[in-house]
């Protein structure tokens, strides 16, 4: 079942995207989409605008965190050999949350939540984008800095947790002391949405996680060596130290960049390896890590699929839909196997 | 292949210094000592994975601790105590993982990779489970795989910190005899640590003894047996080394002595002795006849002489209760 299932993933991913284009609170008829796309005049003037300023960019903002943050979280449950783990176990969402709400509450003194958003202008996401990569690299750096000293990769995992409770802190430390209609801008930010993403912004955000998929890439043997333990890894003549500073720099790019142009998307980097690792029964991460971004893309865009409400105006925050209905696909798959598969 | 000058070992403080050690090609040696004495550490500092705290591993005349770890691979192996948690792996993908110093970045095996799995797999037994995945492995097959993945790694060195830990006795007579018959078939240097004395005296070309002082002993088994090493080294208030019979007794006498006779009952004289021992008594054989005698009849038959009086018994256990009356009563 390993080799096979992929032209499989590639089918479904490919299924994901159309009907991530087809479908939202317009209707666009899926000739029509593939016609447009394949730069044909389309009945309606103003889907051709609808689809290439708003629907293009949103599925491959999907298929980019999907695939980002199942890679992610992939690295960091092996690097901690730990089933939880997922792609902000370092921080690196809270640093991009503390970010994010030093300028959503922290700034300026004055002024009602709306014009202080009208006056961010056009860059008003371009800011908030940069603000949160700056916090996630904060945390990055600090991480890095440890894992280049710390021999062993638990206190690793312990340190990154208290970077994270610190981030919290402070956000909620900035929260308590907010207006609210600034508060609800940020929980809107921490709901999570793909919508946000334009295509000026779509220059850094594809280089960036291209960049983070194919250092992931280059990991795949040491990560399968360390999955014999850190000790293991070494005397099969890994450099343990160096593996680790790159495959946190690649998951943390990941998650960080992710977070940044989407907020922090929850529950994927989590559970799509788990479910990778169920489906194809191996440990290998030369069919895992490719498994688990197949996967990862395809569930971010039915998970997105289904927060539009196709039909309706109203939008449902991406994390909840994630939740509410990942969780029990999710667990019908898992709860199938005899026992969890372990790492 | 693999000497030592002058290597002391040790976290802070030193735990045994001035090693002056040698592991020969196609040769199994054991490392014994009493817990605690830095054996691991030992095993460890040989494999490069701690440094010494002074002098200096070589490995075919290059200093150990100074070789790229992707060098160092191919020319050393090691297995560790610890568990593999990494139930989903198969038997064949983790000792495939011993090609890790050879392949390229993507981890793919060419045929000559495949050939020395094949071999590593063949030489350990283990082709018969290949497929099957750690979780449904027992103890012992897994240690023959771990062993597999070591040997995957076409080292010239081998080393195993107690590789016998988790088995049975069978099982661990199997473990030795394959790790020896690896070290003639392979070439193999093989040093492997274990709390088995009686089979380590009995498989091992050499022993090491690392003595609680931080000081070894370097011989052949027999030779240190003999000249009371083993015994010195292994001395403490539950067991004592007998070097008469080469293994350990568990209990110093505190009754009396008996002397025994009927040798000619070969197995049912052994299993007297033993149990004679086991109560306490000091068992001597019966060409000097003690106050205390027994005289064993036939295969299940023995007679009791006391100052007291004598007595027929037909089991050990009404034997040894009688025994026990007896010298009560003495006392009283």
């Amino acid at each position: 079942m390993s080799r096979q299932i992929f032209p499989f993933l590639v089918l479904l991913l490919v299924l994901a995207f159309g009907l991530s284009l087809a479908f939202g609170s317009v209707s666009i008829p899926f000739t029509q989409v593939v016609h447009i796309l394949l730069g044909g005049t389309p009945e309606k003037a103003a889907w051709a605008d609808i689809l290439f300023k708003f629907r293009l960019p949103k599925a491959l903002t999907a298929v980019l965190v999907g695939a980002a943050l199942s890679t992610s979280g992939l690295q960091m449950q092996t690097l901690f050999r730990n089933p939880l783990a997922d792609p902000y176990i370092l921080g690196v969402s809270s640093g991009a949350s503390l970010g994010v709400a030093l300028v959503i509450l922290g700034m300026g003194g004055g002024g009602t939540a709306l014009t202080f958003i009208s006056g961010l202008g056009t860059f008003g996401n371009f800011t908030l984008a940069l603000a949160a990569s700056l916090g996630a690299a904060l945390v990055l750096g600090a991480v890095l800095l440890l894992a280049r000293r710390v021999q062993n990769t638990l206190t690793l995992l312990v340190t990154g947790l208290m970077f994270g409770y610190l981030a919290s802190a402070v956000v909620s430390l900035l929260i308590y002391f907010s207006q609210p209609e600034r508060v609800q801008v940020f929980s809107l930010w921490t709901a999570g949405s793909f919508s946000g993403v334009t295509w000026p912004q779509m220059n850094v955000f594809l280089p960036a996680a291209l960049l983070g998929l194919l250092i992931a890439l280059t990991m795949v043997k040491p990560l399968n060596a360390l999955l014999l333990g850190d000790d293991y890894a070494r005397s099969l003549g890994l450099n343990v130290r160096r593996a680790r500073v790159w495959i946190i720099v690649s998951a943390s790019l990941l998650a960080g960049v992710s977070t940044a142009f989407c907020g922090p998307i929850w529950f994927i980097g989590v559970a799509v390896p788990h479910v990778a690792r169920s489906l194809l029964k191996t440990a290998d991460h030369r069919s895992l890590l490719p498994a688990s971004l197949l996967m990862g893309a395809a569930f971010a865009l039915l998970a997105d699929l289904i927060a539009q409400l196709p039909g309706s105006q109203r939008v449902l925050p991406l994390n909840v839909v994630m939740s509410l209905f990942g969780v029990p696909v999710i667990l019908s798959i898992i709860l199938r196997q005899k026992q969890l598969r372990q790492l | 292949m693999l000497t030592t000058s002058s290597l002391t070992i040790g976290y802070h403080h030193p735990l045994a210094s001035e090693l002056n050690l040698e592991l020969r090609p196609a040769e199994l040696v054991c490392l014994i000592g009493p817990n605690g004495v830095g054996k691991s550490t030992l095993l460890r500092t040989l494999a490069g994975m701690e440094k010494p705290l002074a002098g200096t591993v070589w490995l075919a005349g290059q200093n150990l601790h100074h070789l790229p770890p992707r060098e160092l691979a191919k020319r050393l192996a090691i297995v560790l105590t610890g568990r593999v948690e990494s139930p989903l792996l198969t038997a064949r993908e983790l000792v495939s993982l011993g090609r890790h110093p050879y392949t390229d970045w993507l981890g793919r095996l060419t045929p000559r990779d495949e050939e020395a799995i094949q071999r590593a797999m063949q030489l350990t037994d283990t082709l018969r489970f290949s497929a099957r995945p750690l979780a449904q492995l027992s103890d012992g097959e897994r240690q023959k795989v771990m062993i597999a993945r070591a040997l995957a790694q076409e080292p010239g060195v081998l080393l195993l910190d107690e590789p016998t830990a988790f088995l049975d006795l069978p099982r661990r007579v199997e473990l030795l005899q394959l790790l020896r018959h690896l070290a003639r078939e392979t070439h193999t240097a093989v040093l492997l640590s274990t709390h088995d004395l009686d089979l380590a005296l009995r498989l091992a070309d050499r022993l090491w003894l690392l003595s609680s002082a931080g000081t070894m002993e370097v011989g052949l088994p027999e030779e240190l047996a003999l000249g009371g090493a083993v015994a010195r080294v292994f001395q403490s208030e539950g067991a004592y080394f007998d070097h008469a019979i080469g293994a350990f007794r568990v209990h110093q006498p505190v009754s009396g002595p008996v002397s025994l006779s009927g040798g000619q009952y070969g197995v049912t004289a052994a299993w007297t002795w033993r149990a004679l021992e086991r109560v306490g008594y000091q068992v001597h054989n019966g060409s000097s006849r003690h106050a205390v005698h027994i005289e064993i009849l036939a295969e299940s038959r023995w007679r009791l002489l006391t100052p007291s009086g004598q007595s027929e018994h037909a089991s050990l256990q009404s034997l040894l209760h009688q025994l026990s009356c007896a010298s009560h009563e003495n006392l009283l």
